[in-house]
């Protein structure tokens, strides 16, 4: 096979001065990714179709585009998450289905220029537009209820941020469509993403998409971590902040010490490859180590910002379904503050067999275990909160047993690859897949289904339908086992990571298991849809009145479902750790009259309008439209300055619209008998 | 008896599993058996505690149901003292156990170190020195050369059974990693770099070696046998194949570069001395200056501020593979030979320090690769570059000193 016909694009391709490198040529032209592109192409004309039918473009901008308020955003978060889960999701299926033919000199139907490119987007889409998202979006909704507030501290940047990272997202998928995405693995590593080996756009894509939406990242962690600081409600002291507020807390220190390593070093990549520096290139006194040290000092910690806020949920959960107080609430904080500064001294173990000494690789293997000690701590709390509890199946604890029984065992491969020797022959194989899926998948993911499962009434009003929650739990949970238990055995095997074919036929057989397990899990992806559908569509049924379906313990169940924007009539005050469950207990009555008016802040375009303009200017550096680039860069410079002269800010929710949304609401708990 | 029962374990998935072939837990080297055993000891160790987290978990869940009436519910019990030391200190002490064995194990198992055994029982005898063999991993197939018997292969590696071996690693391109899961663990072999890694097989036969970090397009082809042979068959196959017709030389090195894929295994009768270490230099190309030359150079005071602009023999695959063409946004590389009047170059050269002040020429440094600093293409002796960059010569310490003394008294 020659190989200057595998991507079929030009490495030293023409450049024009109006479009840059972008040519007919960049319209890709293998068939699979042709189709994909006419049926989303025609998927999202019908949407815009439908939305002008209805004329809900109004309502879309103003109620939903705009809006600064932390629950719609956090909303707009977790519907971002599940679009990108259907695509990346869609990259793991093709990589399966590839993965089991691709045997004995068959050639599969992916070329390696696509299937390169499929583990890559895979990867990226997961992490960054999955997972962050959906992580970002729950805290957005939750922190603000849980600590009594009724915003986050800066609700203007918090629009922008979501912005941004849907700019991000954008980007990333516009790579399908114009051009190409990179073919380097997820985390891009130089010489290999340097502008010898990968000219085309590919690594320029990764990088500008990664950069937009970790500025979304960035600003969000420290908006977050500001509103835990300093808009806690009175009375609710760091020790009695609810624990998916402090895992949340950890999270967003996570983020703003990491995600400015993981932006600088990508501008670093940036600089290598548009002005020739020579950071992480082979000659001239480059160093792609220095690029693997630097890219997981930020990777590393960034797992933690994934779970951290996931284990805050399971704590949560586990409480309440339990009927009992978190047990051991103390050792649990102390626990998250171990993990949150701990991992900060572990990333080297992704790559002992880069050629460090003895010493230094035992040294990060050993802080990894530690780590597994505050873990494991908090493994002990969950099953000692349920231990002479009441436990109520419902969902969110099905999800958390699920995830107490998943992750012990994700947890204990993650020990054996920290220890060096191990690691040695199983790193880079797909014991390692399997180990970060074990934990990801029923870690991160599992995690986002409690929580969906759990807040979704306080977000909507009314429960999700059970039946089809418990068809995509089991075959979420069964299809994760089927799909990478085989991944460990093939790691056993001495098989590795991101493999096109293979010669062996003796694989075939485990590939296959772990095609149908991708399958199951398709089915259980596909039952949480029609779980959606079927609970809107059944909405009346489900509706919940009193706001607090499960017995809940903390704030935000005070409020009704779906909370009014000011979240709360009242400023609530706290006097313990479990603030509802109190006031429940002590027979607390609705504070009412008198009502005064709530400050509130006003919703702006400017968000979109930036990151409209971020986006535009992070296309234009892929494809070398200098023009574009400079003129969209002072544009964005111009309306963020333009702005700050915005004074039309604030208003004033008048005291007698209040008394209106309140006494309905009283209203409507007599008429339920609450 | 500690391995004893490691070997007792590891056949009880092998059993489960049945025919196929968990070469990670049954492998043919020593080096790997010892990396198999501390997986399994790890993980029996975590185990003692994840089995009872796992029964708890479900003996928990199935007895706290909320329609068990009978089960005691304390709603408010929150704390135990006593329960929190044991669920802290559990973890922990397992953790102790296996930070010990992993501070061993690592020092033990580090592939720069020499082997001293060859399997569990036999020591390696004091007249056997290690095979050497230099491996280059070329896109997207790997490059075996035998330095003692003057031979080289690509894609097949035959060694001797029960014969240490040591790889030196290096690749001619991006990052990768060499691994034969039944030998030894793996390790990275990166361009401009040299790594290493010890191993040795312990039973004859063929097995799978392969690119374990993602290279390219080729990258899933890039895979050979590893033929573990007796001495006397790997003596067979070096005579065999000195008696074969191809050379490997700089000029067939460079095309054997080229990139390709799924590349069949091929042997060289002869190879160009150093050719090894050129490819770790970055310097097999006619005209390139070896990195451990720069290094002397630099060492000795660099060539001046000419040298940051004449950059292109040492450019080696920055924009292009082997190519020049310019940065994105950028100038095309070139070569500074004098500034316009001797005026101009007092005036650029002013303000730098006196031993660079004239550049140096590089033309006789041009050659073989060397080993930094010390070597036949050093400058440093003799050099005025000595007195700023390498300890002082006595004389002038001398006068360092007591001048820092006197300083110090007149404190």
């Amino acid at each position: 096979m020659a190989v200057e016909d595998l991507a079929g694009l030009p490495a030293v391709p023409e450049t024009s001065f109006l479009l840059g490198r972008l040519t007919w040529q960049a319209i890709p032209h293998e068939p699979i990714v042709v189709v994909t592109a006419i049926v989303v192409a025609l998927g999202g004309i019908g949407l815009l179709a439908l939305l002008t039918k209805f004329r809900l473009w109004g309502y879309l901008w103003h109620e939903w585009f705009t809006t600064v308020d932390h629950k719609k955003i956090g909303i707009m978060y977790m519907i971002l998450g599940t679009v990108m889960l259907v695509r990346g999701f869609a990259d793991a299926i093709m990589m399966r289905l590839q993965q089991v033919m691709a045997f004995g000199g068959n050639d599969g139907y992916l070329n390696s220029h696509h299937y390169d490119q499929i583990f890559t987007a895979h990867g990226v889409i997961m992490i960054f537009f999955v997972a962050m998202p959906f992580v970002t979006g729950l805290m957005n909704y939750v922190v603000p209820l849980q600590i009594g507030a009724r915003d986050v501290s800066f609700p203007f940047l918090n629009n922008f941020s979501f912005w941004m990272t849907v700019g991000g997202a954008v980007i990333i998928m516009a790579s399908l469509f114009v051009g190409e995405f990179a073919q380097t693995g997820w985390l891009a590593f130089p010489p290999l993403s340097g502008i010898g080996y990968s000219p085309y756009v590919g690594v320029d894509y990764y990088i500008w998409g990664l950069q937009v939406a970790g500025v979304g990242t960035t600003l969000s962690g420290i908006n977050l971590l500001v509103t835990i600081v300093k808009m806690r409600a009175p009375g609710m002291t760091m020790m009695r902040m609810p624990i998916f507020t402090w895992t949340s807390l950890c999270t967003n220190v996570l983020i703003v010490a990491s995600f400015p390593v993981l932006t600088m070093t990508l501008i670093l990549l940036t600089l290598d490859r548009y002005v020739g520096t020579n950071f992480f290139t082979n000659d001239l006194g480059g160093n792609p180590m220095m690029y693997i040290n630097l890219i997981w000092i930020w990777g590393h910690p960034e797992v933690y910002i994934l779970i951290l806020p996931l284990f805050g949920v399971f704590s949560e959960v586990t409480a309440t379904f339990c009927g009992k107080r978190l047990f051991g609430y103390t050792s649990m904080v102390y626990a998250t503050v171990c993990i949150t500064i701990l991992s900060y001294v572990v990333w080297l173990h992704h790559f002992f067999t880069m050629g460090s000494g003895a010493s230094v690789n035992s040294f990060f293997g050993i802080t990894t275990m530690v780590i597994s000690v505050p873990t494991g701590a908090k493994i002990f709390n969950w099953l000692f909160t349920m231990y002479r509890g009441r436990i109520r199946f419902e969902l969110p604890m099905m999800w958390t047993v699920a995830f107490m029984l998943t992750f012990v065992i994700g947890g204990m491969t993650g020990v054996l690859l920290a220890v060096p020797p191990a690691d040695f022959v199983l790193h880079n194989s797909l014991f390692l897949v399997a180990h970060f899926h074990n934990v990801i998948i029923g870690g991160v993911l599992f995690g986002m289904f409690a929580a969906i499962n759990y807040w979704y009434p306080k977000a909507f009003g009314y429960t999700l339908n059970r039946f089809w929650g418990l068809v995509s739990f089991w075959f979420w949970v069964v299809g994760f086992w089927v799909a990478f238990a085989p991944l460990y055995v093939l790691g056993l095997m001495g098989v590795t990571r991101r493999m096109r074919v293979f010669d062996d036929p003796s694989l075939q057989i485990w590939f296959g298991i772990a095609a149908f397990g991708a399958v199951l899990v398709a089915i259980g992806i596909a039952a949480f849809f029609v779980q959606i559908g079927v609970s809107i569509w059944h909405r009346k049924a489900y509706r919940d009145v009193t706001g607090d379906p499960w017995d809940g313990r903390t704030l935000e169940w005070a409020t009704s479902s779906p909370p009014p924007a000011y979240n709360f009539a009242f400023t609530p005050v706290t006097h313990g750790i479990d603030t509802w469950w109190e006031m429940k207990a002590h027979g607390q009555t609705r504070p009412a009259a008198p009502y005064l008016p709530i400050h509130m802040p006003s919703g702006t375009g400017t968000g979109v309008v930036l990151a409209g303009l971020a986006t535009v200017c992070g296309m234009a550096m892929v494809w070398y439209i200098w023009w574009l680039a400079v003129l969209s860069f002072a544009g964005l410079i111009g309306a963020a300055i333009y702005h700050t002269f915005n004074y039309n800010r604030d208003f004033h929710i008048p005291a007698d619209a209040v008394a209106r949304v309140e006494t309905a609401r009283n209203r409507a708990l007599d008429a339920a008998g609450v | 008896m500690r391995r004893v029962l490691s070997r007792l374990f590891w056949i009880v998935p092998v059993l489960m599993l049945g025919a196929c072939k968990l070469e990670v837990l049954a492998p043919s080297g020593y080096v790997a058996a010892q990396q198999r055993d501390l997986l399994v000891i790890s993980t029996l160790l975590m185990l003692i505690i994840i089995l009872p987290v796992m029964a708890l978990t479900i003996y928990f869940a199935l007895r706290y149901r909320a329609s068990n009436e009978r089960a005691s519910y304390s709603p408010d019990w929150d704390h135990s003292t006593k329960l929190e030391l044991v669920i802290w200190a559990l973890p922990l002490m397992i953790i102790i156990a296996l930070g010990a064995l992993t501070w061993v194990g690592t020092h033990l198992l580090d592939p720069y170190r020499p082997i001293s055994r060859i399997d569990a029982e036999t020591e390696v005898p004091e007249d056997v020195d290690p095979l050497e063999v230099q491996v280059v991993a070329l896109d997207w197939k790997w490059l075996f050369i035998y330095p003692e018997q003057g031979v080289a292969a690509v894609n097949e590696l035959v060694v001797p059974v029960d014969r240490p071996v040591l790889f030196s690693l290096t690749s001619s391109s991006v990052m990768n990693a060499f691994y034969i899961p039944a030998m030894a663990g793996m390790v990275y072999a990166m361009p401009g770099m040299e790594t290493s890694l010890y191993g040795v097989f312990n039973s004859a036969g063929t097995f799978q070696g392969m690119a374990s970090h993602y290279s390219g397009a080729g990258f899933s082809q890039m895979r050979f046998d590893a033929t573990a042979v007796d001495e006397a068959g790997f003596e067979e196959w070096v005579a065999e194949t000195q008696s074969g017709e191809d050379r490997l030389d700089r000029l067939s090195y460079l095309q054997l570069e080229e990139p390709s894929i799924a590349v069949p295994p091929a042997t060289y009768a002869g190879v160009e001395p150093y050719l090894f270490d050129r490819a770790v230099n970055m310097c097999v190309e006619e005209g390139k200056i070896c990195m451990a030359e720069m290094m002397a150079i630099d060492a000795e005071g660099g060539t001046g501020l000419a040298g940051t602009m004449n950059v292109a023999s040492l450019t080696y695959d920055k924009y292009q593979r082997r190519g020049s063409r310019a940065p994105v946004l950028g100038w095309e590389p070139f070569q500074v030979t004098g500034f316009c009047t001797p005026e101009d170059t007092a005036l650029m050269f002013a303000s730098a320090d006196e031993p660079s002040a004239a550049p140096i020429d590089l033309t006789r440094l041009r050659g073989r690769a060397v080993d930094a600093p010390a070597g036949p293409l050093s400058l440093i002796e003799g050099s005025r570059a000595l007195t700023w960059l390498m300890p002082p010569t006595n004389e002038r310490a001398e006068a360092d000193t007591t001048g820092g003394m006197a300083a110090d008294e007149t404190l």
